[in-house]
């Protein structure tokens, strides 16, 4: 269990890196070749830094949109980044300190992860439109990300796992030594979800985690007439002339 | 025509249902071989079609970032859901912004993904069979690329994107829209998207010459094809003799005379509506927008000035630059661009919208004006949609709402607000953009039309408005059809430089 487990992380995070690496790759080398900034946008650069911000952080083009959705989310997104630094501790030894001040923010960010979970849940489920949108994947998607909450709040809660050793088998594995994992069927399920969760990031909807920041309506500036704005291919076409 | 009715007014708040198939059918006329083959597309479906439209698709992949981050950012949030104005007037849930990009997204999934090709069913792939191009056709044209659902997605993704994409492809296998590759065949045979030789242009100019002259007793010149005057005025042809899109084009002529500007049209390229963008192709969007360059330098002409035309100043404000060297700030060695930018005087934004120049002579009190003339009207503004999140105007973001409320107020007493969700950014289409305007696609221009049916009638029962104002010619032009159907008058819409050529004061400052 502990070698397949060990080898099932490297094999996902291997695809989870490269993947995504592909991905963002693909995404920086294709060109934009017209400029369609939603307007009104930023008319620099500075301003399309905050633009992005306010998208990225607080999901502004989404508070205009619904604010159900935007409320399920953000709460979703925000517990899930808390979540993530907590579990920073199972990889820095010893522990740094601004993540172990946050160790119990991120106890409860858990509990209101699940909450935005379900949320968005009831509501692909309840209102008629997102129904209709939803695909198998899109339910599946909120499957995975509610099991991975609720078995980690589980062992927190409910049935404690030896976290110690959780911690000395990610630690060795970093250190591409296999170390024992603890026998115990929720941490497995915890695991393994997290591993398929790596494994399908670069090829799903979960995408648009680094799509948003390559979204050419967000991260244009608005000067077209200031500065003339031209993509390779299109260039081509003028020396053709 | 044939009856269309108006949809009835709906109680808010709303949450409209769903009416599956609503608008299932055959979609706009396809274009005839003649028509199709004079751009260089194929004249009617050729027999390899599946293959090449997943070409075409792998082609436009390679080219657009904009595609291929939105047919993979997409989350299924339904943010977009309620806020096209073709759903809200149809039901039909292909429509929701979501949906119409699903119907090129499910094919992209199963051909370039590898989740789409191992487990369709599941991430919601599908094969490329001839309903998917059906559909393709039919929905991808009640689209007006009007980027309403653009402004509240979490991620920006504009389904004026995924329509253009998707009519590029269909252009490519020869299942192309007649009305919008009519158009562009016009434009380049003859000059414009109407079809208005120049004889008969030169004849409306002088015509209308004498109209002015028999209203206010003064010559007020409409100069065409004038070497070396200052300005080249780009205008939409509905403008030289739709309504009531002539009564503006009088307007900015009554502006450039009071102002003492020297001006002039072209005959060579008498259009400022550029329907390269409506079917998302870069090579016509190009062309097209040349002939402004080409009459630019051949007149020799220090400023374009664009008339009121959504779409248009979209075209003109954010692709001239790129496409044809209209704007400033090229490189030094760009040969291209140099050439015209070198020509244009850059103390004035290249190219400027009709109302920057207008609100720019009003704020250096170069026009007067009698506001009283436009006391019969209670005006509120309908914004355009590709001016309102495609463009900008001014120096300042938001500009393009700013400035033609601006002019409408120093030209009239009565003003009134829409409601607040339906305007400035969050304004809705017509209903009749993105190449729509068409009498074959009636049933959805009318049912696209009632949201702002809709919020114009709260004012018009509250206010008494009786005068809508708009700044470009698809909108007008729709207006004019679709209002009397839901019980308004046609001349209640009209353009913002209608209300400046009722206003301004000639024969004072020379």
């Amino acid at each position: 269990m502990n070698t397949l487990l060990a080898i099932l992380f490297y094999l996902a995070t291997l695809l989870f890196v490269v993947g995504l690496a592909h991905r963002i790759r693909t995404y920086a080398i294709t060109p934009a070749p017209l400029k369609i900034p939603t307007t009104p946008a930023p008319t620099t650069q500075v301003g399309v830094v905050f633009r992005m911000t306010r998208e990225v952080v607080f999901f502004e083009s989404l508070f205009k949109a619904n604010l159900w959705t935007w409320g399920m989310g953000w709460l979703f997104h925000a517990s899930l980044a808390l979540v993530i630094l907590r579990h920073l501790r199972y990889f820095t030894d010893p522990v740094w300190s601004w993540v172990a001040f946050i160790q119990p923010f991120g106890l409860y960010a858990g509990i209101t992860m699940l909450l935005g979970l379900c949320g968005l849940w009831a509501r692909r489920i309840l209102v008629e439109r997102i129904r209709y949108i939803s695909t198998p994947s899109d339910h599946l998607m909120l499957l995975l990300l509610i099991t991975i909450a609720a078995s980690g709040l589980l062992m927190q809660f409910v049935s404690h796992t030896d976290v110690v050793a959780v911690k000395g088998f990610f630690q060795g594995l970093m250190q591409f030594s296999i170390q024992p994992l603890p026998a115990d069927a929720i941490l497995a399920l915890h695991l393994l979800s997290v591993a398929v969760l790596l494994v399908i990031f670069p090829f799903s909807k979960l995408l648009h985690a680094p799509g948003v920041f390559f979204s050419p309506t967000r991260n244009q500036t608005d000067n077209p007439r200031e500065k003339r704005h031209l993509s390779a291919w299109a260039a081509k076409m003028e020396s053709e002339n | 025509m044939a009856d269309y009715t108006a949809p009835a007014y709906r109680v808010i708040p709303i949450i409209p249902a769903l009416k599956p198939g609503a608008m299932e059918g055959k979609g706009p006329f396809v274009s005839s071989d003649k028509i199709n083959e004079a751009l260089g597309f194929p004249g009617h479906l050729v027999d390899d079609w599946h293959d090449k439209a997943i070409a075409k698709m792998g082609e436009l992949l390679g080219k657009y970032r904009s595609l291929r981050v939105f047919l993979d950012a997409c989350v299924h949030c339904g943010a977009c859901s309620d806020k096209c104005h073709y759903f809200i007037g149809t039901q039909d849930p292909k429509n929701m912004p979501v949906a119409r990009q699903d119907l090129l997204r499910s094919v992209y999934r199963r051909y370039f993904t590898l989740p789409g090709k191992l487990f369709p069913k599941l991430v919601g792939a599908r094969d490329l069979t001839r309903e998917v191009l059906d559909e393709w056709h039919n929905y991808y044209h009640q689209c007006s690329e009007c980027r309403r659902c653009s402004v509240f997605c979490p991620y920006g993704i504009d389904t004026a994107e995924i329509t253009m994409a998707a009519r590029e492809i269909l252009d490519s296998i020869g299942y192309s829209q007649k009305y919008a590759i009519e158009i562009i065949g016009k434009v380049h045979r003859i000059g414009n998207n109407l079809g208005l030789p120049g004889p008969a242009l030169i004849d409306t100019l002088e015509g209308l010459e004498e109209d002015v002259k028999d209203a206010t007793g003064i010559d007020v010149r409409f100069p065409i094809d004038v070497k070396g005057a200052e300005v080249l005025l780009i205008t939409p042809s509905a403008d030289f003799f739709a309504e009531p899109h002539i009564d503006s084009l009088i307007g900015y002529a009554k502006v450039f005379h009071a102002t003492g500007t020297s001006w002039t049209l072209s005959s060579m390229s008498s259009e400022a509506g550029n329907f390269g963008m409506f079917i998302g192709n870069y090579d016509q969007l190009r062309k097209i927008a040349l002939r402004i360059r080409e009459a630019a330098l051949e007149l020799g002409v220090k400023r374009i000035v664009v008339g009121e035309c959504g779409h248009a100043w979209r075209v003109a404000y954010s692709f001239w630059n790129t496409l044809s060297g209209v704007g400033d700030g090229s490189d030094p060695t760009d040969r291209f661009a140099q050439m015209l930018q070198k020509q244009l005087d850059h103390r004035y934004k290249q190219p400027t919208h009709i109302c920057e120049f207008t609100w720019d002579m009003i704020e250096d009190e170069r026009l007067t004006f009698d506001k009283s003339l436009n006391d019969k009207h209670i005006i509120t503004f309908h914004d355009s949609c590709n001016v309102a999140r495609g463009s900008r105007m001014g120096d300042f973001a938001g500009g393009q709402f700013e400035i033609p409320r601006n002019i409408i107020k120093a030209v009239a007493n009565n003003f009134v607000e829409m409601d607040p969700r339906t305007t400035r950014e969050q304004t809705f289409c017509c209903g009749g953009g993105g190449g729509l305007l068409t009498d074959d696609l009636m049933d959805i221009r009318v049912k696209g039309a009632l949201p702002r049916m809709e919020v114009l009638q709260q004012v018009v029962d509250e206010h008494g408005v009786n005068f809508m104002a708009t700044i470009c010619a698809i909108c007008k032009a729709q207006f004019t059809k679709v209002m009397p159907i839901y019980g308004f008058d046609r001349r209640m819409v009209g353009g913002v430089h209608q209300l400046v050529s009722n206003a301004i004061v000639l024969g004072k400052n020379n």
